[in-house]
């Protein structure tokens, strides 16, 4: 029993390692920021592409369906590998030249705009056609539609399942510290193996346990509000 | 403002067809300015089809229509031009839920015949003060009962100025205590001189408002004329049959 707790919950170790990982741990907050606001719009992009009617939006819905095939399909170390390896091989400017924390928002943007895209797409279908019909018979352009009535719809009803993957967005940017990212896991670790102890760990884990907490309870409130709305309108 | 045959409306043997299925079979078809045209018959005889097909909801498969003058079905009508002139209504309301009756009323105003918030806001709040829903205008519609909500989209369909209303069933959807106070409302329109097209189940309703009166069978329209003719001495052994068993369900 003394030996775990001197192994995982070392009160000196804690201290000791807390302003390290805190320091990698801004990154993490940096990174989860930025991709998740990217993440945001680009998934939307994707997912009103791909619901393109016609003919003539063949080939971009095509492009959207192969990237979330893409992206959605390989692994989140691998698109890190890739993008913080590979892009600065290309030696072409500027892509080349970014800051590693910059490719590892770049690879988590991927992946995720992957993912949510889905998300949204699910929402967008889940608004009834009639909907739509009632916003094209008022006049409303097919994009008029979408902007004012479709989309808002459907994003209020996938914020729930779209938080949750922010979720793992955020614990995600740690696995992208591979690509040499002094990151909150990577401090950890950089102080794990030069004082053989485990509680720098555990310290990387209590930040993003309390990182992801609060998003988990409002997504908690939001379902429970519309819970409360739906059973008043059956009422 | 009518074309050639003095005709508002006019559809020429529309087929529509969903497959195999021919929904509509050569429907010929007049509506004049300020005229009260009611389509009867059956669910599933192509009522809904043969509205949705006059503002281009559905696409027709053969024959074709002119609204106002101007042939709708030859491809190059300009849709979204063609749909601000006329408002339909549906039977389910499709109130945007996610707006306030206000939004819901102003929104095309605004986006569609590009009038200023305050334009549309006024002309809004004075359509519903007419039907009495003022004091709803910053309710969500899920906050209103039936009849409510079917006539503030009436009153959505109505503040695009529209010259011709197609109503859907209307009524169908709502508890028995709440269809008058909707009928009122489209007899307010209908003596107003608003040129409409109603599909409706509501017979001594049609029989009141209606200038003429088409029964729909299996996509052909049997048999039309002035209300009193098809209610009261029926051609058709078709109508006739139809009218019977609405009689028997305590409908007419």
């Amino acid at each position: 029993m003394h030996r775990i707790v001197e192994i995982f919950f070392s009160p000196f170790h804690f201290r000791q390692a807390l302003p390290d990982v805190w320091a990698g741990f801004e990154i993490n907050v940096r990174m989860m920021v930025i991709a998740e606001a990217l993440v945001l719009v680009l998934a939307l992009c994707v997912a009103i592409v791909r619901g393109l009617p016609g003919r003539a939006a063949a080939p971009p819905r095509a492009l959207a369906i192969v990237y979330t095939d893409v992206f959605r399909g390989t692994p989140l170390i691998l698109v890190a590998f890739l993008v913080g390896f590979g892009l600065p091989a290309l030696e072409i400017h500027p892509v080349s030249y970014l800051s590693i924390v910059t490719y590892g928002i770049i690879a988590l943007t991927l992946v995720y705009t992957a993912y949510v895209a889905e998300v949204y797409r699910a929402g967008i279908q889940s608004v009834h056609p009639s909907q739509r019909m009632a916003a094209r018979s008022l006049g409303l352009s097919y994009t008029q539609a979408m902007r004012f009535v479709i989309v808002p719809q459907a994003v209020r009803r996938v914020i729930p399942p779209l938080l949750n993957d922010f979720v793992g967005l955020q614990k995600d940017t740690a696995i992208v510290s591979v690509i040499g990212i002094t990151e909150a896991a990577q401090q950890a670790q950089n102080y794990s193996s030069s004082y053989f102890n485990f509680t720098a760990y555990v310290v990387g884990a209590v930040f993003f346990i309390f990182m992801t907490i609060p998003l988990a309870r409002f997504t908690d409130h939001l379902i429970a509000k519309r819970e409360l709305r739906e059973r008043a309108q059956a009422v | 403002m009518t074309n050639a045959n003095g005709h508002f409306v006019s559809l020429r043997s529309v087929t529509k067809r969903y497959g195999e299925v021919v929904v509509l079979d050569a429907v010929d078809l007049t509506v004049d300015e300020h005229q009260v045209v009611c389509l009867i018959g059956a669910s599933g005889s192509g009522k809904s089809t043969l509205l949705r097909c006059v503002n281009l909801l559905e696409h027709v498969d053969d024959g074709s229509i002119t609204v106002d003058g101007v042939t709708i079905t030859d491809g190059e009508c300009n849709v979204n031009e063609l749909r601000r002139r006329i408002g339909i209504v549906f039977q389910a309301y499709n109130l945007f839920p996610h707006m306030t009756v206000l939004e819901n009323v102003t929104l095309a105003p605004r986006k569609v015949r590009r009038l200023s918030k305050h334009q549309a806001e006024s002309e809004a709040h004075e359509l519903l003060a007419k039907i009495g829903l003022a004091e709803k205008a910053d309710e969500y519609p899920d906050r209103l009962s039936g009849g409510q909500q079917q006539r503030v989209a009436i009153v959505r369909a109505l503040a695009m100025s529209p010259s011709l209303m197609l109503l859907d069933e209307v009524t169908s959807a709502l508890d028995p205590q709440l269809v008058s106070e909707v009928l009122n409302l489209v007899r307010d329109l209908a003596t107003s001189g608003m040129t409409m097209l109603i599909a409706t189940h509501e017979m001594a309703f049609a029989r009141e408002v209606a200038d003429k009166v088409c029964f729909l069978d299996a996509g052909v329209i049997r048999e039309e004329g002035p209300p009193e003719e098809i209610f009261v001495s029926p051609k058709q052994d078709r109508t006739r049959e139809f009218l019977a068993r609405v009689i028997e369900a305590g409908r007419l």
